[in-house]
């Protein structure tokens, strides 16, 4: 379209738009957004692909991500250190694979991730109870929060181990017809 | 194919690996490492391996599994524990075994597990992928692929017979797979791939490259040369045509504030706004192009009579703007340009045969073609809408596993206020509240006393809602009929002009307030019932919302159809289309002023009122079925309404805007989050469904009667003369016939297929007929579903038997060890 910008060569805008879902003007808009975290550490020219990694602490400060009971989680599922600390890539991975254009499949692969808290491929009893602490902010006896667990467990568990794993989740997420709308963020 | 499964102690765990019934294709090649290096005196060296195959996997994994996980504590204590003689450690597993580290390897890297986990399953699964693509897309593969042998292969179809190639040469076949596949489906397998953008970007360049080292490689005809590069060039412009798509979406920041403080609910509204605005810019470009351009640009030869325009033309639609291209009666009923008789004819005649034989437009066939296609286009266009949303929210079976799907689908991850955030964690604990209770309960059956009482009060709220329904629709066709006679009555007088226009005013003021007071009765109504869910009372509620409006816009159809249009002479009418078309525009305009007061009153009044008056902390909640229902209602008035009055759908695409921005400040301003569960995709698809069939079908079936049966006006619009509007058609197809006599099968079969209604039927039966087919393929489908789920749960008793069969094995040959330990010790 002939927009005279600096940040990327055509290329890499190119590349951007073939493996994520934005088109140009957004990558360049959350170009913007990503160095407003951190004007003094992110540079403005991305051509040479500098290699920067914005701290998770900042991350999370995002209005998108501040009130968000799982913000530490989401960030720390796309970051590839496991740390939280995003890189440019990792930070419009982040928001490319919650918009809304993004398949169910995807989706749901990233929420099974996230809802992971200790990462061992298995949404365990104790995944479970962090998530619904988080979810009613403690407002649940721990009663209920065990009595909701274990029937969900006994709900989702197909293969018997008492344990979520991937195949379980995916069976339950395609049965409910919100996930998609609800799993979004808007950039 | 059964396999002999040994579970002779003498064969080493490695045959039994070997032998292993896993598909082979998805199983990362760590799985092989670990079979190898397993040794027959597995414990001692367990530790010791357990720790290089962890940082083995480490390694390969995308997400750095920390050494000091809870599992890796499980697997290190097990270890340590086979080392000491005694218990073992009791570990959280099916049965309370606890599981020996070479079953825990077993376990964890089977390929069920390590989807979404490491680089080199997602690979190979984006390989299976993409070659299933590939395979459906390519019938044969090009001649130029095929290695020179004399004999086939199974090289030459991109296979490769070994499957146990490490990560490289996976990726080097994901590679070779993607960059056979069309652009299209490559953007698409790239961008659904759960790597990061980093890998995926990798990955491209190979892609790229191959490409071009491919192109160079090659001696490529011209042809091919110039394909390439309008594909390249195609695609740089579908890119940027995209984003230039994208920039004209209006309001992005004002949903993105509506949805961070409401939620999916109202954007939801906001979002079918935005919807209808584009179906009417869609209707009024048609119209405007077709229609209005090409009239205005010739107008009429008849003398207009110049009114002055005075402000209550504006809201009539009468006066000044009754003989402009607004309405039908403006059109004209020849070919444009219209070649002057007459005068001049004799030197002109040269000029102007020329003339017209550059420019003709038959009017009349214009105007019937293109609402004729607008209509049609606009039904396809909602159909497709329709679809994609009911395949989204769609369920084939009723789910079981509720609150699972609670806790994990709840969250709306749009909402960013944070006192928005705080309602929506209280919903969401309210509604797991509610749902524990209804599964720990047992389920009470209520007594007959108790039934017998609800479902009286139920018939009583359905009976109070339907006489007042009836009632309503008597008083509104009285009402018009007393309209009609007083302006039989009143034609020849010439009264004040505003008591005429109040007249005029009157019926739509009196609809629209119908509209606005009779949901607030259904809802005052629906108070006193109890119902099992909070979702069938809004389904219920906005049934009867519909019943309303469905029986009020019945009525003034039959009012318009049936009384004005027989009859307009007797009321004084030189134009009854151009009548009923002003009409239209002032229950539009009637529409949206009702639309202004009830925001101001039922919102910004009430708040006020709640605050000052009651004290509530609670500001209202915005209903968000009844606002999208008068949505509807408004957009089927102007499908009404564009027969009549081309240039409807400018002035609804105003009132949408004006909407818009009224009912964004006044939720903004007014409204909180709601407290309700509102299943968001469910409720687009109904209202989706409901624009589609009672709102545009009852509109087409208007048009439609109008078009076939009703007589035109005699003395102006494009049909005049006409004995019905279809004539015009049927008119064409004879002129064509009489010009062209080539084109006389044409017009038979105008006469045999569009006139007969034998065929109609026979189009119908077929329709019906696909319906019941495809309903039968749900059904058997849903039965493949419950079988498959129970195939499920018998692997799942597989899996288990064979892991404690494995577990059986190895603690045999421990004992057996231990037995050998003592004996050589005794020795």
């Amino acid at each position: 379209m002939g927009n005279k910008q600096t940040t990327f060569t055509e290329e890499q805008l190119e590349a951007y738009q073939d493996c994520t879902f934005f088109t140009r003007k957004e990558i360049l808009r959350l170009h913007t957004r990503y160095r407003e975290l951190a004007p003094h550490l992110v540079p403005l020219d991305y051509t040479n692909n500098p290699d920067i990694k914005v701290p998770m602490t900042l991350i999370i400060t995002m209005p998108e991500l501040k009130e968000n009971p799982f913000r530490e989680r989401i960030v720390e599922t796309f970051s590839e250190d496991g740390q939280g600390n995003l890189s440019f890539n990792d930070f419009i991975d982040m928001f490319s694979a919650l918009c809304e254009a993004s398949p169910r499949e995807l989706k749901t692969i990233y929420a099974f991730k996230i809802y992971d808290f200790n990462r061992d491929n298995f949404i365990c009893k104790e995944d479970l109870e962090k998530t619904l602490n988080k979810l009613t902010k403690g407002e649940l006896t721990p009663e209920e929060v065990t009595l909701v667990c274990d029937k969900a467990i006994e709900e989702a568990d197909l293969d018997g181990d008492n344990k979520l794993s991937f195949a379980d989740f995916e069976n339950m997420i395609s049965k409910a017809p919100d996930f998609l709308s609800n799993f979004h963020i808007r950039i | 194919m059964a396999r002999n499964v040994n579970f002779d102690l003498s064969h080493p765990l490695m045959e039994a690996g070997l032998e292993s019934p896993a598909d082979e294709e998805g199983v990362h090649d760590s799985f092989q490492q670990l079979i190898a290096e397993h040794t027959d005196d597995g414990a001692e060296s367990s530790a010791l391996e357990l720790q290089q195959l962890q940082s083995d996997l480490d390694e390969e994994s995308r997400d750095n599994i920390p050494l000091c996980g809870p599992e890796h504590e499980h697997r290190r204590q097990g270890a340590s524990d086979l080392e000491c003689d005694g218990g073992e450690r009791e570990m959280d597993q099916i049965q309370g075994e606890g599981w020996s580290s070479d079953t825990l390897k077993i376990l964890s890297s089977m390929p069920s597990r390590t989807i979404g986990r490491n680089r080199g399953a997602i690979i190979s699964q984006y390989c299976n992928k993409t070659l299933k693509l590939r395979r459906r897309r390519q019938t044969r593969p090009s001649i130029r692929d095929f290695s020179p042998s004399s004999r086939p292969t199974i090289r030459s179809y991109g296979m490769e017979g070994d499957t146990t190639d490490a990560e490289v040469n996976k990726r080097e076949r994901l590679v070779n797979n993607l960059q056979n596949l069309p652009v299209s489906d490559r953007v698409r397998m790239l961008r659904g791939m759960p790597l990061s953008v980093a890998e995926k970007k990798e990955i491209r360049n190979l892609v790229m490259q191959k490409e071009k080292r491919i192109l160079s490689n090659k001696k490529l005809s011209c042809y091919s040369q110039l394909k390439y590069y309008i594909i390249i060039a195609a695609r740089k412009s579908w890119y940027s045509w995209l984003s230039f798509l994208h920039s004209l979406q209006p309001w992005q920041t004002l949903l993105k504030r509506v949805s961070g403080r409401f939620g999916t609910g109202v954007l939801s509204y906001f979002l079918f706004l935005k919807t209808l605005l584009f179906f009417n810019v869609f209707l009024f470009l048609v119209t405007g192009a077709f229609l209005v351009l090409p009239q205005a640009v010739h107008p009429p030869d008849e003398a207009t009579e110049t009114t002055s325009f005075s402000g209550l033309d504006l809201l009539t639609g009468a006066g000044s703007f009754s003989h402009t291209v607004m309405y039908y009666g403006y059109y004209t009923n020849y070919t444009l340009p219209r070649r002057s008789r007459g005068e001049g004819g004799g030197q002109n005649a040269s000029a102007l045969s020329s003339d017209s034989q550059q420019f003709s437009y038959n009017m009349p066939l214009a105007y019937f073609f293109t609402i004729g296609m607008a209509f049609f286009i606009t039904c396809i266009i909602l159909v497709y809408s329709m679809s994609k949303t009911f395949g989204r929210s769609f369920r084939i079976n009723k789910s079981h596993s509720i609150l699972t799907m609670k806790t994990f689908s709840s969250w709306d991850f749009k909402v960013i206020k944070k006192k928005s955030v705080q309602i929506m964690s209280e919903n969401i604990c309210t509604q797991l509240k509610e749902l524990l209770a209804e599964l720990t309960q047992k389920h009470t059956k209520s007594t007959f006393c108790k039934r017998f009482c609800r479902l009286m009060v139920h018939g009583v709220a359905w009976t109070i809602c339907i006489a007042s329904t009836t009632g309503c629709m008597a008083g509104v066709y009285h009402f018009s009929e007393f309209i009609r006679k007083d302006q039989q009555n009143h034609s020849k007088l010439e009264g004040n002009p505003l008591m005429k226009e109040a007249r005029l005013l009157s019926l739509p003021a009196v609809v629209s307030l119908i509209n606005l007071l009779l949901p607030a009765l259904f809802n005052l109504v629906a108070w006193m019932e109890i119902y099992e869910s909070p979702s069938v009372f809004a389904y219920v509620a906005i049934g009867r919302n519909l019943m309303l409006k469905t029986s009020m816009l019945g009525v003034l159809c039959f009012h318009w159809l049936g009384g004005v249009a027989p009859g307009y002479e007797k009321l004084g009418l030189t134009c009854w289309e151009s009548f009923v078309g002003q009409e239209l525009y002032r229950f539009l305009l009637m529409d949206f002023i009702f639309t202004l007061l009830d925001t101001l009153f039922g919102e910004l009044l009430w708040r006020l009122f709640s605050e000052k008056v009651l004290k509530r902390k609670r500001k209202p909640v915005f209903d968000i079925a009844r606002n999208v229902l008068d949505l509807i209602y408004g957009q089927t008035l102007a499908w009404l309404g564009v027969l009549f009055s081309p240039l409807l759908p400018a002035v609804q695409i105003l009132k949408l805007f004006l909407v818009f921005y009224i009912k964004m400040s006044s939720v903004m301003m007014n409204c909180q989050a709601p407290r309700k569960p509102y299943r968001a995709s469910q409720m687009t698809t109904i209202f989706i469904t409901l624009l589609c069939i009672p709102s545009l079908l009852g509109a087409s079936v208007c048009v439609t009667y109008t078009m076939w049966s009703i007589t035109p006006s005699t003395s102006c619009g494009p049909f005049r003369g006409l004995s019905t509007m279809f004539k015009a058609g049927k008119h064409w197809m004879e002129i064509l016939e009489k010009d062209n006599p080539r084109l006389s099968v044409l017009s038979k079969a105008h006469t045999y297929f569009v006139e007969n209604p034998f065929f109609l039927f026979v189009g119908a039966g077929i329709f019906l007929i696909v319906i019941y087919f495809h309903s039968q393929v749900v059904d058997g489908q849903r039965k493949i579903i419950s079988l498959l789920q129970d195939q499920i749960q018998n692997e799942g008793e597989d899996k288990k038997f064979l892991i404690n069969q494995l577990q059986s094995v190895h603690k045999q040959k421990q004992e057996a060890g231990k037995r050998l330990k003592s004996q050589d010790s005794t020795c």
